[in-house]
């Protein structure tokens, strides 16, 4: 079989897929924008971000200020909620007109839906949950250095990869890497065949740019004309809820008590003590997927590879044994306390601070602990 | 109406992983498991049959092995089972999977009131790209995320999460489907079921059986038809253990709450 995205040279720029909900951009639209800038200009190309939505215009501009030079806004009612079927045809109506050579979804409920789709009919490779993105050799490179165990004489002899039995040359392709096997292993993914490259990259991993005013007014606005009718959407949005309950963010916050297996014994009384803590700490509570699995907190507070990738400034957990899906989601905190009543749990290998003994006696005094060191400051 | 559920055999990665010397994953001294959000779309599947009578049939990708979970999932009371195998198709990515399993679908037959379901993602590789892959190769309409579904005539109307919330969508049979966790709790095997599973149908697709259809051409199946490639796999670094505090009492907490006011962390 014969494919038409094969001319590598025919395909240029950097481009975003930026989600909007409600006409509201999302905060990963702008950790794409500031990643995506990085990447374009390693290749040396333009960053454009595509938006689609039901009069959206108004907001395509801040993304500017992150850093994008262009926004592509696709505009039509029949855009307003996200349905698969609709946003796929343009998105890859698009695509195939103006040709980027790389193309970034955030790895939202949304970006995981609408990437494979359009990967699988554009013929092209796509790389799920990406946690860190390269172009330029060296800088890779650099990061292999600091986050593998690879030997350096091996890293530094890397130059191309085997692609069908062939050396082919890896300086210009988009090097994705992200967790697998539950984080016991990491992969770096390349597409070198086809083009667009596309990633689905994990959301609040990615750090966001200062924004800058001046570069947002002098963003670019394209509107290509949409070809859409309500024949090319075979699915019916009936609602769009927003969940009720306030959601924990997770992923903004400075402080985080997450609780494990260990809180069994009294589950409520185990969360409000770390409710507690987490409240004195001014930060959030979140919890492990055995935490989440039996339903003694929502999905939203789960940290780790099915969960959250968090980077706190101080990441306390309490009863958690430390499997390596919750430590690939919480391990580049800046400071990580463990309480655990086992000494030899995994999370201790991690920990800067730990202290074995049972978090139901420990947790109140460490409570009551941060509260007078903060007052004596 | 029938529902095609397709499955997969995941190593556990909630024991004990061994990696190898090389970097790779040492899969021979791993468990194998029945991916868990597969569970959820077998069990969507066997209710629909509980309340209509629908036939069930279970396909999975994967080495001969995998046959044996297609017996348990007939004694949960799936009615029959496709093993797809075959070397050709070693090596795929989700794009070239997705080729296979299409084709596979389609050969089993996908007809106006039928459905295809899947698991969210698997634990082994957690792309969650395979579903939608396979619903596009088969031009059929997908709902991810599925936490609820009722089905009424020939529409389901299904729940399908977001992080901040949820959608209401309604899509009509034929189509695809992908299940959280969320949808139901999985059953278990009944003594009857595993004494019928053993003379359910089984049958196995390999390369031959599929070849004639215009999905399976090695420029799209297996590793050569994969449009990614491994660069490096690699396993990260330990971060080295810190300082173990001797103790649990209140002059231990304090020691510690010292130590991060000292250095501005609180």
């Amino acid at each position: 079989m014969s494919f038409n995205n094969t001319d590598i040279a025919a395909f240029k720029d950097v481009w975003v897929f930026c989600e909007q909900r409600q006409g509201k951009l999302m905060p990963t639209d702008f950790e794409l924008i500031s990643e995506g800038r990085k990447l374009a200009d390693e290749l040396g190309v333009k960053l454009c971000g595509l938006l689609l939505g039901d009069k959206v215009d108004g907001i395509a501009k801040e993304l500017g200020g992150y850093g994008a030079d262009k926004v592509i806004v696709c505009d039509s009612p029949l855009l307003k909620n996200y349905t698969t079927d609709a946003y796929a045809k343009v998105i890859c109506d698009t695509i195939e007109d103006m040709k980027p050579e790389v193309m970034l979804f955030g790895a939202t409920n949304i970006g995981r839906d609408l990437g494979p789709r359009c990967a699988a009919r554009l013929h092209t490779g796509l790389c799920a949950d990406c946690t860190h993105l390269d172009v330029d050799m060296p800088i890779y490179k650099n990061f292999l250095k600091a986050s593998s165990t690879l030997p350096e004489e091996k890293i530094d002899g890397m130059k191309t990869a085997k692609v069908l039995g062939e050396d082919h040359d890896v300086s210009r392709d988009l090097k994705m890497t992200r967790p697998a096997f539950g984080g016991h292993l990491m992969a770096t993914i390349i597409c070198p065949r086809f083009r667009p490259a596309m990633a689905t990259v994990r959301p609040g991993v990615m750090k966001k740019n200062a924004f800058d005013q001046k570069k947002a007014d002098a963003c670019e606005i394209v509107k290509p004309s949409v070809s859409l009718s309500a024949s090319d959407i075979d699915t019916e949005v009936v609602e769009v809820v927003k969940a009720a309950k306030k959601l924990v963010d997770l992923i903004g916050a400075d402080y985080i008590v997450s609780v494990g297996r260990g809180i069994s014994k009294n589950v409520q009384g185990g969360i409000k003590l770390a409710e507690d803590l987490a409240a004195e700490l001014g930060g959030v509570v979140g919890g492990s997927r055995a935490v989440i699995d039996s339903g003694w907190l929502s999905a939203d507070h789960q940290v780790g590879q099915t969960g959250k990738t968090v980077h706190p400034k101080v990441y306390v957990a309490l009863g958690i044994s430390g499997a390596i899906q919750h430590k690939a989601g919480m391990q580049d905190s800046e400071c990580i306390i463990a309480v655990n009543k086992n000494d030899t749990a995994p999370i201790f290998e991690i920990a800067d601070y730990g202290i074995c003994g049972d978090l139901f006696t420990v947790t109140p005094l460490l409570t009551d602990a941060v509260r007078a060191a903060k007052a004596a400051k | 109406m029938k529902i095609i559920v397709c499955v997969k055999q995941v190593p556990d990665t909630s024991g004990k992983v061994a990696v190898n010397p090389d970097g790779t994953l040492n899969r021979a001294s791993m468990q194998t498991i029945i991916n868990p959000d597969d569970l959820n779309a077998v069990e969507a599947a066997l209710k629909m049959k509980d309340e209509t009578g629908c036939k069930v049939t279970v396909v999975t990708m994967g080495p001969p092995p995998a046959a044996g979970m297609l017996r348990e999932l007939m004694a949960m009371g799936a009615d029959d089972g496709v093993l797809v195998s075959g070397r050709e198709f070693g090596g795929s990515d989700t794009y070239a999977t997705s080729q296979i399993l299409a084709a596979a679908v389609k050969r089993i037959g996908v007809e106006k009131d039928d459905i295809v379901m899947c698991g969210r993602q698997a634990i082994d590789g957690d792309t969650a790209q395979v579903g939608p892959q396979i619903a596009e190769k088969l031009g059929l309409p997908q709902v991810t995320y599925v936490a609820e579904m009722h089905k009424t005539g020939d529409t389901i109307t299904c729940k399908r999460m977001l992080e901040d919330g949820y959608m209401t969508i309604k899509v009509k049979t034929p189509c695809l489907l992908t299940c959280i966790k969320e949808l139901n709790t999985p059953r278990y095997m009944s003594v009857s079921g595993i004494f019928e599973a053993a003379s359910k149908p089984m049958d196995t697709f390999d390369y031959n059986t599929l070849k004639d259809d215009p999905l399976i051409d090695p420029t799209t199946i297996g590793l050569k038809g994969s449009p990614t490639n491994i660069l490096t796999s690699f396993t990260p670094p330990q971060k080295g253990a810190g300082m173990m505090l001797e103790g649990d009492d209140k002059a231990t907490c304090d020691k510690l709450a010292g130590i991060l006011a000292d250095k501005h962390i609180i």
